[in-house]
């Protein structure tokens, strides 16, 4: 396929001059991947915000905080907020940190400046679609927080949206009236978005490579965001209908997900026919898939990084691919772990937990190749390198936990407790903002012609990582006590004595969020001020080292680029005397 | 900086086991036939998930303190085998793991949720709504009345919408705000919702089960302690849901049948 897709890769478009096409409007896959970066990077500090309004809640329920009641009065007269509005700050939190944070920064921020360049492309097959992506998600954004700002406050109804409770409108209670549709109108312009963006990473890895990129010498890290693209196609187009049925349930007067008979507000509801678990099912069908969307690309972020630092091939390249490729397959038989306790028929809880327990053979393959990886290296420690290591780490706390949830018996125990909320937080959050990091301090230099602080990086990291332990770890035990997530206060007698774990948590979460802003600080004051950074900083292989940084419009300069090596060539005598060979040095590879 | 990650990763790793292994903060005791079965099967998945979580960040702090070694001689090594060996571990030892606790623990799956109700069981009616559970007995007659969401009137405390003017077997039905049940008896809850999702957990029970509007859904236990535990709403409901709860009182059997003389005379 390679020979054919070089004169594919020859569609020449010039670079534009006006502000409007080089900044707003831009077909630049560079250039949208950048906007990508800033949208999630609004998205994640107006998410960590509200974790620590949420968080200091739950410590201090009586508490008030300064100028919360600005933000709205209703729901947090004179600073205090009410369990309604924690339950807005909760659902508000998970849909823009999935959404925007999770499936943005990883996939369609990296992917879309890194992938193109990595294969040797000048842009994406599809920049329009591209434009139009972002531009779309950017909608979608604006959407969703219009719901802070409707009088009726925004939904309560949590990220997943539970029917009938998100479906029956405002007799259901406060938040459930504008706020649950602007959720619902938000996340099927999301999902238009995330189809318009999957379609392209497909159409550009298969038809884009330069010359000499065969599949098997694509870096880890496109290979992760390809794979990641397959499962968003399929897992967007399941929640775009969704979310569309749920529209329509709310203010088209159909019951697809609305049973006869409910009495909400004292009154009868005008329904009839629908099924609850129709929504969990449909949800939960794009629900599991989207955490590998969050993780996959993470995985193959520090896969690719990992080698550069530690000076030696990644281990198994062959079978990391195969393992994404596995995970990815299985994710869409899985959904239903999520569903034990939901009603549905007791016999499917085995069938959909053994292949959810089969996940963790090609996730657990995974972890040792990385870990294989740094085995006798002469590991570089940088912030991104760190980044790498913590994510190895909390991944593998994150997945252990997997154990446990994937089997019906004991999720009996565990469902809804705050063993899940450490679970997925340590597993798709942490780890894949982690993946976030170490691609950010990797990549920044490329992006933008400097170098970031690598002081400043390593505080971050170390803040960070003891930080997201202290914060989530113990909301392990809290979840093995029985602590029910979702409760805007602990009042039960059994949770009472709970309470001071919660305080040292939200103690945690307020010094790690604040270290975050040490991360910020670096991000702009080196994008204007950091040192100039050369071509090749890291001495890394790929081709996105082979250009200038940033690298210019069309990526190369007009160059063909002709690949010759595999992403890994660390370790060995290159002709000129380096430990490395660039993919598109034609000096042979040692075999492996 | 390579051997401060290698200490930070054991020291966080050796903190978090000790926790989990001093039991600091644990389940509830067991007051149910089946919550043994879930509690062994937690164990031993705390076991083979613990060992997998301690090898594998020890072993990620060992590599990480080598690969800080900064030697100039030292030549880089590749993994002994190769990837081969590490792919063939995990794939023996997962998955002997999960193939274990898959067989063990659909055991403890099935005597909850597959295996039928006892027939002597006590059938208990659980409505739940925002942002309460209410339970109803049949009554002498052992007949519960049929429901009429449309007769639901929260005010006039008719929670599960009876309509005793025409239903003969509605009119001694017993309807109260706690979950009152005898001690060693099999009980069968039949629950369903009034407005939207809720759920039923009592942790010492080991059972956890939504209430799905539309449909009734089962659920048996057999409760083995007298004594008086709370019973929380773990199914996001609205506002009122982390305050949804009532009581689950255990007694004697004849502490229940007085109990219940004392309701049906009201």
């Amino acid at each position: 396929m390679h020979e054919t897709s070089a004169s594919h890769a020859a569609h020449q478009h010039t670079a534009p001059t006006s502000f409007i096409r080089k900044h707003v409007f831009s077909l630049d896959h560079k250039v949208i991947g950048k906007q990508y970066y800033d949208l999630a990077l609004v998205a994640v500090f107006i998410g960590m915000g509200l974790s620590w309004l949420m968080r200091l809640h739950l410590g201090w329920p009586a508490w008030p905080i300064p100028l919360l009641d600005k933000l709205s009065a209703v729901g947090a007269p004179a600073g205090v907020m009410t369990p309604e509005y924690y339950l807005s700050l909760m659902t508000m939190h998970g849909t823009i940190m999935v959404f925007f944070v999770l499936t943005n920064a990883p996939f369609s921020a990296f992917g879309n400046y890194f992938l193109p360049i990595q294969i040797g492309a000048e842009d994406m097959a599809f920049p329009r679609f591209n434009m139009m992506s972002f531009w779309t998600i950017f909608v979608a954004f604006i959407v969703m927080m219009a719901a802070f700002f409707v009088t009726d406050g925004p939904p309560i109804a949590g990220w997943t949206s539970y029917a009938p409770l998100s479906a029956v409108g405002g007799d259901a209670g406060p938040g459930m009236k504008v706020g649950q549709t602007l959720w619902a109108v938000s996340i099927a312009i999301f999902c238009i978005s995330s189809l318009l963006g999957a379609l392209n990473f497909i159409a550009t890895t298969l038809d884009l490579r330069t010359k000499g990129m065969s599949l098997a010498r694509m870096p880890l890290s496109t290979w992760a965001w390809f794979v990641t693209a397959v499962i968003a196609l399929l897992a967007f187009a399941a929640l775009l209908p969704a979310t569309i049925l749920l529209i329509l349930d709310r203010v088209a007067g159909t019951s697809f997900f609305i049973p006869a008979g409910l009495v909400l507000s004292d009154k009868l509801q005008p329904h009839s026919g629908g099924s609850p678990l129709l929504w969990q099912h449909l949800f939960w069908f794009f629900g599991h898939p989207e955490v590998y969307i969050a993780i996959l690309p993470s995985i193959g972020i520090v896969s690719h990084i990992i080698p550069v630092f530690a000076r030696k091939p990644l281990l198994g390249p062959r079978a990391a691919i195969g393992c994404i490729m596995a995970t990815g397959f299985l994710s869409y038989m899985v959904w239903g772990h999520h569903m034990f306790v939901s009603g549905m028929s007791p016999f499917s809880a085995n069938l959909f937990s053994v292949p959810t327990l089969f996940i963790t053979i090609p996730m657990t393959i995974l972890t040792l190749l990385l870990i294989g990886s740094v085995y006798g290296a002469k590991m570089r420690f940088t912030a991104a390198s760190l980044f790498c290591l913590g994510f190895i780490s909390v991944f593998i706390s994150g997945g252990i936990s997997g154990f446990f949830l994937a089997q019906p018996s004991i999720d009996i125990y565990l469902h809804a407790t705050y063993f899940v909320v450490a679970h997925f937080h340590f597993v798709m959050a942490v780890a894949s903002i982690f993946g976030v990091f170490a691609g950010t301090y990797f990549w920044f230099p490329k992006m933008f012609g400097r170098m970031m602080n690598e002081g400043l990086g390593k505080l971050h990291f170390w803040l960070t990582f003891i930080g997201v332990y202290c914060i989530f770890m113990p909301m392990h035990y809290l979840g093995m006590a029985g602590n029910v997530r979702r409760y805007s206060a602990f009042t039960d007698d059994y949770l009472i004595p709970l309470i001071p774990v919660h305080r040292f948590i939200t103690i945690a979460a307020l010094l790690t969020g604040a270290a975050q802003f040490i991360f910020l600080f670096n991000l702009i004051w080196s994008r204007f001020k950091g040192p100039i950074a050369s071509e090749n900083p890291w001495e890394a292989t790929s081709l996105e080292w082979s250009t200038t940084s940033p690298p210019p419009f069309d990526n190369f300069g007009g160059k063909h680029m002709v690949v010759y090596n595999g992403p890994d060539e660390y370790g060995v005598q290159s002709s000129d005397g380096k430990d490395y060979i660039m993919q598109t040095s034609p000096d042979k590879a040692p075999a492996h | 900086m390579g051997k401060l990650f290698a200490v930070a990763v054991t020291v966080i790793t050796l903190v978090s086991v000790a926790f989990f292994v001093m039991h600091t903060w644990w389940m509830p005791v067991d007051i149910s036939t089946t919550g043994p079965a879930i509690d062994h099967q937690l164990e031993e998945t705390m076991t083979g998930a613990g060992l997998l979580f301690l090898g594998g960040q020890l072993l990620l702090g060992l590599f990480v303190w080598q690969s800080s070694d900064k030697n100039p001689a030292r030549k880089i090594k590749i993994f002994p085998g190769g990837a081969n060996p590490l792919v063939a571990a995990a794939i023996i030892l997962v998955g002997i793991e999960i193939l274990t606790l898959t067989f063990v623990g659909s055991k403890a799956w099935a005597a909850v949720n597959l295996a039928p109700a006892a027939a002597d069981s006590l059938h208990i009616d659980v409505q739940a709504e925002q942002f309460a559970f209410y339970f109803r007995y049949a009554g002498p007659d052992g007949q519960f009345g049929g429901l009429h969401p449309d007769k639901i009137d929260d005010g006039s405390g008719n929670y599960f919408g009876l309509d005793p003017a025409n239903d003969v077997a509605a009119r001694d039905d017993v309807v109260v705000g706690s979950l009152v049940i005898p001690v060693n008896r099999p009980i069968l809850l039949s629950l369903h919702s009034k407005d939207v999702g809720h759920s039923f957990y009592v942790p010492e029970l080991r059972i956890q089960q939504d209430f799905v509007p539309g449909i009734e859904i089962p659920v048996h236990f057999t409760a083995t302690q007298t004594g008086k535990w709370e019973i929380v709403c773990t199914q996001l409901c609205g506002l009122g849901h982390y305050n949804m709860k009532a009581y689950l009182q255990v007694m004697s059997e004849a502490d229940y049948e007085q109990w219940l003389k004392g309701q049906e005379g009201q």
